[in-house]
């Protein structure tokens, strides 16, 4: 089985975020990183089945000269090789550009199965994955939690609301989105990591995969952020007093008159 | 880190990650546990073995990762942030009876032991130190006679780390009187006939690291388990030491680091005189000194690291930066009870624990005095 696992490289969860001065990203300079956390349980679905099954894990990550940092992680945890969408026509896309062009290098690949992450842990759009298959033209799942390969099909659970789950059978090649728990993330051992330095990264430009520049990253975008900021801290709580009659009917009063949400 | 000044490479980096997310998830929920019930945790070291922390300084072709001094005390300080007593058995393992049997040792003795220990199958000890023969190991009296193929070992060590635990030790026993020339090496297995282990130290700190008195009441050892040549044991485990000591100043700047986090970040919180303790000059002060000499601790060991990885002795670095960090670690934790006022003398926070751990680093591996012996017997040249 042929695998293809989509990293996304994100601030790491505790990181110190400062807004960039174009206001609407990130700033990077020393920013510390991780892979997005479902990505690394998708990572270790991949690492599962290639084991069980037999064959090969590819990762494919878009992303800065930085991002090489989060695929010698998953080449140092068990990953074959990988393409890296490294060009600065990639940049600043949205889920769709981003789709668009990992829809394209996946193509070249013959694979059988392509897994991401459920969302990223920063722009949380969790699109990036249902647009993918839909440029591949194959069937998708999301919210997955379990894995069971049969032949040339593939049974799948889904996590639905309020603890309820629902299995899905799908023909390959397919494509899973992966929630975080899915399974323990396995480390990368020492001799993972100096392995790693043998493996392959593919650094691969719009050209190598038969795109135009603008149909990708920021000139090949569906959705535009506008603003980026972090909420206003204010001061000063107020406590409505009285019986519950009286402090709802006050309560109502201000959220329609000072708060206007209603 | 706060104190951490050096730019790391990717690989170190790597190494790094691995070792803090194991540190973090592994042993971060069960340290304070394990501290208060003295419990051992042997399958934490056995998850060390299998991730290739236990073989870190031995080369691939015994099964090692080859990685060179710096990365290994990277990884090191990572564990001892969170597990000091951890730490100590890492440190043990992978620096002195590593490095004896890969530079002493027979082909046949690095197949049968070194090849398991660097996969972490084997836990190794280390017994140097004897009841009355600490700072001068040149007066222990546990002896070896030789008869015919083997040597028959009699007498006792003292504070053996994993002593209860290990699957393999290097001991060192006297086979001639000529003093510190009548020493030597020898690699025994615990479960031979003859050997069984003493009492197991009730320390104040570094609870669960298992120290204990081992005992050889006729022990036969083949002369093919002795290391090198008869008569040079002392030499070879003070050679040993070298590297044994930097391991122990990285076990202090883990704890050091620890401390001063848990400080800035409990100062950050409590309030007194109506504002956070973070806010008062005499604390920030305090704080920023100790940040500062933490990190000049850090850099020269470091610093010895690398001189030690380009060959040739670093005895006196290695002797200064196991003096300072250590001064450094004990330091930071007597400040970090104080700044954590009277929760900082309870259990309810890990600052009394990092307070009892940190002594010992002044101790073991050579005390601050013997550290301080050998920076000046390098410095007059004698
Ligand atoms: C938790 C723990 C783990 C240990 N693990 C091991 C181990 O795995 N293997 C092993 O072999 N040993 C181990 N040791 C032993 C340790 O190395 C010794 O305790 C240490 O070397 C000091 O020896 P001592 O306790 O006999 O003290 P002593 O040598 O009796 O020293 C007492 C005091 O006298 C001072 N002193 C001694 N000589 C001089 C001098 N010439 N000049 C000035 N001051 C001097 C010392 O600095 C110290 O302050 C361990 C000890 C502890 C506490």
């Amino acid at each position: 089985m042929k695998i293809a696992v989509c990293i996304k490289q994100v601030p790491e969860g505790d990181a110190r975020l400062v807004i960039d001065a174009d206001g609407i990203s990130i700033a990077d300079a020393d920013l510390a990183t991780e892979i997005n956390e479902s990505d690394q349980y998708a990572l270790e679905s991949g690492l599962r089945l290639a084991e069980s099954q037999g064959g090969e894990v590819v990762v494919v990550c878009l992303g800065p000269d930085r991002a090489e940092e989060a695929i010698r992680r998953a080449l140092a945890m068990g990953a074959g090789r990988a393409i890296h969408l490294n060009d600065p026509a990639f940049q600043g896309g949205d889920a769709a550009a981003t789709a668009r062009a990992l829809a394209a290098a996946i193509e070249r690949e013959n694979v059988d199965l392509v897994l991401t992450g459920l969302q990223s842990d920063d722009a949380g759009w969790a699109q990036t994955g249902p647009i993918l298959a839909a440029r591949l033209g194959w069937p998708s799942a999301t919210l997955i939690m379990e894995i069971e390969p049969e032949g040339d099909t593939i049974k799948v659970k889904r996590e639905l609301e309020a603890g309820w789950f629902q299995w899905v059978r799908l023909p390959l090649p397919a494509l899973l989105t992966i929630q975080s728990g899915i399974s323990t993330v396995r480390y990368a051992t020492l001799k993972g990591i100096m392995g790693a330095k043998k493996k392959e990264i593919a650094k691969v430009t719009p050209a190598d995969i038969g795109l135009a520049p603008d149909e990708v990253g920021g000139a090949g975008r569906k959705t535009r952020t506008t603003r980026l900021y972090v909420p206003e801290k204010t001061t000063g709580a107020e406590i409505i007093e009285g019986d519950t009659a009286t402090a709802v009917a006050t309560l109502v009063e201000k959220l329609q008159k000072e708060a206007k949400v209603l | 880190m706060v104190t951490q000044l050096r730019r790391l490479n990717d690989i170190q980096q790597e190494v790094v990650r691995t070792a803090r997310d194991f540190a973090e998830q592994e042993l971060a929920p069960h340290v304070a546990e394990w501290d208060r019930r003295g419990h051992f945790p042997r399958a934490a070291v056995d998850a060390l073995g299998e991730l290739g922390f236990l073989g870190m300084l031995m080369p691939e072709e015994w099964g090692g990762s080859g990685l060179d001094t710096v990365t290994y005390l990277l990884a090191l300080e990572e564990i001892a942030k969170v597990d000091p007593s951890l730490a100590v058995s890492m440190s043990v393992h992978n620096s002195l009876p590593s490095q004896m049997l890969l530079t002493y040792g027979t082909d046949e003795l690095k197949e049968r032991y070194l090849r398991s220990m660097t996969a972490g199958k084997m836990l190794a000890a280390f017994a140097l130190s004897e009841a009355d023969a600490g700072s001068d190991p040149a007066a222990m009296m546990c002896r070896a006679q030789l008869d015919g193929d083997r040597y028959v070992l009699n007498g006792a060590k003292a504070w053996v780390t994993n002593g209860g635990t290990a699957d393999v030790i290097v001991a060192m026993a006297r086979t001639s009187d000529d003093g510190a020339r009548g020493i030597s090496a020898f690699v025994i297995e615990p479960t031979w006939d003859g050997f069984s282990v003493g009492k197991e130290e009730k320390k104040m700190g570094l609870k669960s690291s298992n120290t204990t008195e081992i005992v050889f009441d006729d022990l036969e050892v083949p002369v093919a388990n002795r290391l090198g040549e008869e008569g040079h044991g002392l030499k070879y485990a003070l050679a040993s030491l070298e590297h044994g000591r930097l391991g122990i100043a990285a076990q202090a700047l883990g704890i050091a680091e620890a401390c001063l986090t848990l400080s800035i970040d409990y100062a950050r919180e409590r309030h007194a005189f109506g504002q956070p303790i973070a806010e008062f000059q005499g604390l920030r002060f305090q704080l920023a000194t100790l940040a500062a000499e933490v990190a000049a601790a850090r850099a020269l060991t470091y610093a010895a690291a690398d001189k030690q990885d380009l060959g040739g002795s670093a005895r006196k670095e290695v002797s200064m930066a196991k003096l300072l960090a250590s001064q450094a670690a004990m330091k930071a934790a007597v400040n970090a009870v104080q700044v954590h006022g009277g929760y900082g003398y309870t259990r309810d926070y890990p600052v009394e624990r990092y307070f009892r751990d940190a002594k010992v680093t002044q101790i073991y591996e050579g005390t601050s005095e013997i550290q301080q012996l050998v920076i000046a017997s390098e410095l007059f040249g004698d």
